[in-house]
Order: C-alpha cells, then structure tokens, then sequence
C-alpha cells in the first residue's frame, strides 16, 4: 500500500476513534448539569444517584476523549505536513482558539466537578459542571467551524500557493458551518439519549435497577423521540447545502452516475466504479430529487460530470445509508418506547423484554450512525483536503509507508482493545450500582444504636456516630 | 541589539509562549508522570493515595503539552514538520504511553476490582513509555537531529535521565502531598533519583556546547560568560539544596513543601539555559524562528486569543490547585 493512503488510514482510525467519546461527552455534560439542577431543585436522591453514577461515565468517557485528542494535535503534522504550511494561517488561528478557549476550560474545571464536592460550595460545583460542559459545545464549535471551511472554504485568497484570510466572519460561518454545527451536536444529543436508555434498560434486565433507572430511561426515551425528527429535518437541510456546494459528494451518496432529471431513490445498489455504474438496484422512481429538490422532476448532477473529482463512491453510498438505516431506526425505538413506557405509568419493569433487549443494544447506535455520517462527509470530500482548492495527496508526509503502517497497527490495536474495555466497563458498572447502593444503606443502618457492628464500613460508620 | 518592529517581533513573542507552555508541560506533567512511575513500588492502599495526589490535575496538565505543540504547528509550521518528522516513531511511542496512562487512570477504580493490577501495571508501563520516549525526543532535538554513533547514545542517556528528573519531582510532590509512612517512602525515593537526575542535567549542558558551535560561541566568551555563570552555579546550590533536606527531618514536617519547589526552581533554570543555547533557532542551526513562522497576520490573530484567555487559564487553574490543597485525601466523586 501506498503511504498517502496509509497515512489517511491512520488519520481515519484517529479521528473515528475519537468522535466516539466527544460525541458522548458534549451533551453528556449537559445532561449531568440537569441531573444535578434537578437533584438541587427537587431534593429527590434519584437524581443524585444519577448524577453520581453519570459522572463517573463522564469522566472515563472524557479521559478517553483527551488522550485521543492529543494523539490528534500531533497528526496534524505528522500524517498532513503540508497542510499547515499552506492552510496554516487559517487552521491555525482556529485550532489555537480551540485549545486556548475551550480545552483548558472543561480541563481546568473537570477536577473541581468530579471531585470537588465538600470542598466547594454547592454554587461553585454547578458552576464548575457548568464550565465542562460549555467547554466541551466551544470545542465542537472551532473544530467544526474549521472542518467546515474546509468542505466549504470562504473568506480567503490564494496568495502564491499559501491561504490568506480575507474576512475572518466568512472564514468561521462558511455556508456549511451552521448546519454541520447542528447536524453534530444533535448527533452527540442523539448518541446519549439512547446510551442512557441503553444502559438504564440493561440494568432492567440485569434486575439491576436502582431509584434513578426509571427516571433516567424516561429522560432518554423522551429526549431521543423529541430530537431525531429535528435531526432529519436538520439532515435534510444539510443535504441541500451540500447539493449546492458539492454536488459530486450527493451524487456518491445517492450513487448517480449520469446527470438526471427525476431520479430514482436508490434503497441497495452496488456502485460499481470500474464499469460506472450500479448493480442490484431496488430503487422508488424520483423520490431522490424529490428529497434533494423538492421537485419531481429536479435535476441532480451525475458523477460523470466530475471525473478525477469526485470521491469514491461505494463508501459514501453504503455510509449513507448505514447512516439513515440507524437513524430510522431510533426515530421508531424511541417513539414506541415512549409510547409504551407511558401505558405502563413509566414502570420500566412492566416494560416488555423484547423492549429492553432492543433498547439496549441500541446502547451505541449513536455511535455507528455519527461515524458513517462522518465518513460520508470527510470520504465525500475527496480527493481534496481544502474542497475544490488543495489536493490531499499534496500535502501528505514524507514518511516511509512502512513507518507508517508499523505505527497503524500499534493505534488500532490499542483502539480496539480499549473500545472492548470501554463498554465492557460501562455494562459492569451499570451492573454493580445497585450493590454499591445496597452497601451504603447498609452501612447507614449499621451506624444505627443497637445494630451489631461488623467490619469495614459499617464498624466505620458508627466510629463516627458515637 | 537592534529594534525589531512589531511583526518581526511575534515570532520571538511565539517562541517564548511555545517555550513557557512546554516548561509548564514538563513541571506539570512531570510530576505526575513520575508519580505514576513510582505506582508499583507503593502498597496497594498507597496506590490509591498516589492516584488521590493527582487525580484532580492530570488532565490540565497535560492540556499544555497540546498548547505547546499546537503553537509549533500553527506559528512555526515548517519547523513542526522537520521536529515530528525526524521525531515519528518516538512521538507514536510517546502518544501511546500518555494514551495508556490516561485511561488506566479511570478504568483502575471502575473496572472489575481483579483487573485493579492490571490497569495499575498499564498505568506504570504508560507512564515510563511516555517519560523515556520524551527523553529520547529531548537528546535527540537538542543536538541537532546529527548522525553518527554518539548522537542515539546521547539520546539514550537523556532517555534514562529524564524520568528520572520525573521521578525526582513526582517523589518531592508526595512529600508535599502525603503523610506518614508513604511520605518516609516518597522521601527515600527522591533520594535515589537524584544522582540520574543531576548526571543527565550536567550531560545535557556538556554536550550542547560540544555539538553545536553556535551554542559553544554564545556560552564560552567574556564577558557574557560570567553573566551566564549565575545559571549553572544557581541550579547547582538548589539541586544541592534539594539533597541536603532530604536528609532531615524537616523534610517531613513544615517544610515539606521545599524540594519539590527547589525543584520546580531547577527545571526553570535548565529550561532558560536551554532556551539561552537555542535562541534563535527553532532547530538548532538549521532553522530560524523568522524562517519558520507563519504570517503576521495569523499570529496577530492567535496573540489576541492568548491575551485574553491565558489570565483565565492561569486564574482558574490556581483555583482548581487551592481546592485541592494540602494533604492528599481519597478521592470521591461528587
């Protein structure tokens, strides 16, 4: 193989091994500031034993997210060297921002929310889990508004190869930047709605469930069947902005070969570079221009209109669909949930088990719906790294591709390894709560006058009663 | 020295903050990398202690290593390319050191209580992996990225050295941050860290001069040199200094906090003789911090982000270490 494409494997291992958490951590954060307002405001210990078990999740998720994250600062320059030499006066400023303004914020105060309690005052906590989870959003807002120059670049100028910026407000809300922006933060909503459904319907199963499983399973359900159908409104959207600005990236996804009027809705095909076409289509007649178009008979450029310029299209057209599958799919679960949970009066254990079972292994399609909406985007823009303006192959490293692929397979087999843990560690505390809550209630009944004391925490506890 | 106009002097603006958050990077995460290097010599009760220590500070601290190399990248972008390309498999290496420690860090207290070992084993190996290869990145950047036998020999020494410097500072930290017997522990640690530590501080300074001719002109010439004198002289009474009160019993009570500010004080000073040695070369006589820098106007851009939110940064993070004063206490999630 060669190294360019070694080292976009490398980079795309990274980077899909990142999202995984951030995804999980930008709305988590917020989540965990409503458990505790809702803790505060109601005093009902349901919810602090749901922002107790929550936050530990938040901070292995967020450990991950960090290392990964640094591992990204580096290849930046190792895997794409030239693109800091050319791009750098525009990524640059922007990748600053994020480090300055939001990084250090959510790492600054992470300490203070997860393990400041009894040291600060109530306010200071909430202010501190208030910081994180802004920091977090701040984040997504710079490298978004960065990943989108680059899918649609506006407000520079091209001065003897390298990029100036003209107008820094054209460079940051470029026309794709508001719609990826929400696209993504509705994915990250997305992708804890249905891991905190997940994990809470597990526990169900498990007969594991605690004061805060019934409260939170309806706080998941409720939050993935109110957003998804804003998601696909805010995805359909972000389809027609990609239409007229990167057409050949839509006509990959919808797998159009030669430009048509009323275009089929291809539901499987399988494109077929080589030959240019497609094999096996099932297709609904004009129903993809009338989605793109709002038209039934609109016009949608063919991938032969960009030769040597457009992506490669089996990725883009199976992502596509994986994509809008799991989407279509959480628009279902969670409206039946909803439904149901509601019939049994939000008892989860009247829940009917083929419910749960679904629901929990539904604990990560988030996750799988993000990654093949990123892969359609980022595989969508190429062979350019700057959409229309630098190639990727231009500013790809120098180093042996043995290098490059020894280094490959380290990543991915630490990647892996550490996914397999990662969700084998989350479905085992979400097992062990109800333990770790029995033995506190123990213990408080052991501190009680009267009960014989026995070891460790109990014989503790009433140390510090008498 | 002559006046430079405002433009000229932002790459030299650049260097300093790229240099002050790489000098906060190796104190920071100094500490605690070599307080994660010293996890398996402690009892498992202490193992948690030596978390607790650190649990809170960790992740900022290594959030300067991002700052300090996003500078380098985004202000010198050609010298980044020529220091991580000469730098690959040492900066993989490192990247899956501070990987591995990161994670053990959580997954320690929340995975299964058997796999405890394991992930505190992972927790060790990521934090000397990550100590040794930033050595070796050390040796290797400050002699110039030469060929020859004694350019990797050199690189291996600093490679020894430099974990040890994080031991040092991790084991002065626990004296200031632990009690009893885990303190009497933390004390004879530092004392056998200190002889590496102060071998490869004087190796360092040896063979700059040695390797590189611009460096030898700058140090060894009247009368610039008795200026110059003050640094080494300096570090030398501190690391002294450091030495002696581990051998008191002070050590262990009020002024437990000393070493590990001498120390800090030692890694200040080195860091200025290095940067005094290198100035103004981003690679050492290759690559100028002029001949390296992006455009003025970016860095103008990038300088007004910094202005504002390094106060904030620097504010909160003093905050973040007065909760969390005094004493190590076991940590507990809110």
């Amino acid at each position: 193989m060669d190294a360019l494409l070694l080292a976009r494997m490398q980079f795309a291992a990274n980077i899909s091994f990142h999202i995984l958490f951030p995804t999980i951590s930008i709305a988590l954060g917020w989540m965990l500031l409503f458990f505790r307002s809702r803790w505060l405001a109601t005093r009902d210990p349901a919810w602090l034993s749901a922002y107790r078990f929550w936050t530990k999740v938040f901070a292995l998720t967020f450990a991950l997210g960090v290392v990964s994250g640094i591992t990204m600062s580096f290849q930046f320059g190792t895997n794409w060297p030239g693109f800091m030499e050319r791009v750098g006066n525009i990524a640059g400023p922007l990748l600053a921002y994020e480090v300055l303004t939001a990084f250090f914020l959510e790492a600054g105060f992470l300490g203070i929310m997860l393990f400041g309690h009894g040291r600060v005052s109530e306010r200071v906590h909430l202010l501190a889990t208030f910081f994180v989870a802004f920091g977090t959003t701040l984040s997504a807002f710079w490298i978004l508004a960065l990943n989108s120059w680059m899918q649609t670049p506006a407000g520079h100028e091209v001065i003897g190869g390298e990029f100036h910026v003209r107008s820094w407000v054209e460079v940051i809300f470029n026309p794709s930047f508001p719609y990826r922006l929400m696209h993504v933060l509705l994915a990250s909503a997305l992708t804890v709605a249905f891991l905190l459904a997940g994990i809470c319907a597990w526990q169900v199963l498990r007969g594991a469930l605690n004061a805060a499983t019934g409260k939170v399973l309806r706080v998941g359900l409720t939050l993935g069947a109110v957003l998804i159908p804003l998601q696909i409104f805010v995805g359909d959207l972000h389809g027609l902005n990609t239409l007229e600005h990167q057409p050949q990236k839509i006509a990959a996804m919808e797998g159009v070969w030669d430009t048509e009027r009323g275009a089929p809705l291809l539901l499987f095909a399988w494109p077929d570079e080589a030959q240019r076409r497609n094999h096996f289509e099932v297709a609904i007649p004009r129903l993809a221009s009338v989605i793109l178009t709002h038209a039934a008979d609109g016009e949608i450029q063919g991938l032969n209109q960009f030769r040597d310029q457009h992506p490669p299209v089996a990725p883009l057209f199976f992502a596509f669909r994986a994509m809008v599958g799991v989407g279509l799919l959480m628009l279902a679960t969670s409206w039946l949930g909803c439904w149901l949970y509601r019939r049994c009066a939000w008892r989860p254990l009247s829940l009917p088990r083929w419910l749960l079972w679904g629901l929990a292994g539904m604990t990560f399609s988030g996750w799988v719906a993000t990654i093949a909406g990123w892969y359609v985007t980022e595989i969508g823009r190429q062979p350019f790294i700057v959409y229309g303006l630098l190639r990727t192959a231009d500013v790809a490293s120098t180093q042996p591709a043995s290098m490059i692929g020894f280094t490959l397979a380290m990543y991915v087999t630490l990647y892996l390894a550490l996914i397999v843990s990662y969700v084998s560690v989350l479905a085992y505390m979400a097992q062990k709560a109800e333990g770790e809550a029995e033995g506190e209630a123990e213990a408080d009944a052991e501190a009680a006058p009267g009960s014989a004391p026995r070891a460790g925490a109990g014989a503790l506890a009433q140390g510090l009663a008498t | 020295m002559i006046w430079m106009d405002f433009d000229q002097m932002l790459p030299v603006i650049f260097m300093a903050l790229m240099g002050l958050a790489m000098l906060i990077y190796v104190i920071s995460d100094g500490y605690d990398l070599g307080v994660g290097m010293l996890l398996m010599s402690a009892t498992d009760a202490q193992k948690d202690v030596l978390i607790a220590s650190i649990g809170p500070f960790w992740d900022a601290n290594e959030t300067w290593l991002v700052l300090g190399i996003g500078i380098l990248l985004v202000a010198f972008p050609k010298a980044h390319g020529v220091v991580l390309g000469a730098l690959y498999l040492p900066v993989a290496l490192m990247l899956i050191g501070l990987t591995l420690r990161g994670v053990a860090f959580d997954f320690r207290v929340k995975a299964k209580a058997q796999r405890k070992a394991m992930w505190d084993r992972l927790f060790f190996a990521g934090s000397a992996l990550t100590a040794a290869s930033q050595g070796w990145m050390l040796g290797r950047y400050v002699s110039g990225f030469g060929e020859g036998w004694n350019y990797p020999l050199f690189a291996a020494a600093i490679a020894v050295a430099l974990p040890m410097a994080y031991v040092l500072l991790g084991a002065t930290w626990l004296i200031m941050k632990t009690d009893g017997e885990l303190q009497e522990k933390a004390v004879r640690w530092a004392r056998i860290a200190w002889a590496p530590m102060v071998a490869g501080m004087v190796l360092i300074s040896l063979a700059t001069p040695w390797i590189s001719a611009t460096v030898r002109e700058r140090w060894f010439t009247l009368p610039a040199l008795i200026a110059l004198l003050a640094i080494p002289l300096v570090t030398a009474v501190a690391l002294l200094a450091v030495r002696a009160i581990l051998n008191t019993r002070l050590v262990r009570g009020p002024l437990s906090w000393l070493p590990f500010v001498l120390l800090i004080g030692v890694f200040i000073l080195g860091f200025l003789g290095l940067a005094y040695s290198i100035y103004p070369f981003v690679v050492i006589d290759r690559l100028t911090i002029w001949q390296a820098a992006s455009s003025a106007a970016a860095l103008k851009v990038i300088l007004i982000g910094v202005a504002v939110s390094v106060p904030a940064i620097a504010g909160y993070t003093i905050f973040s270490y007065w909760v969390f004063r005094g004493k190590a206490r076991e940590l507990k999630y809110a």
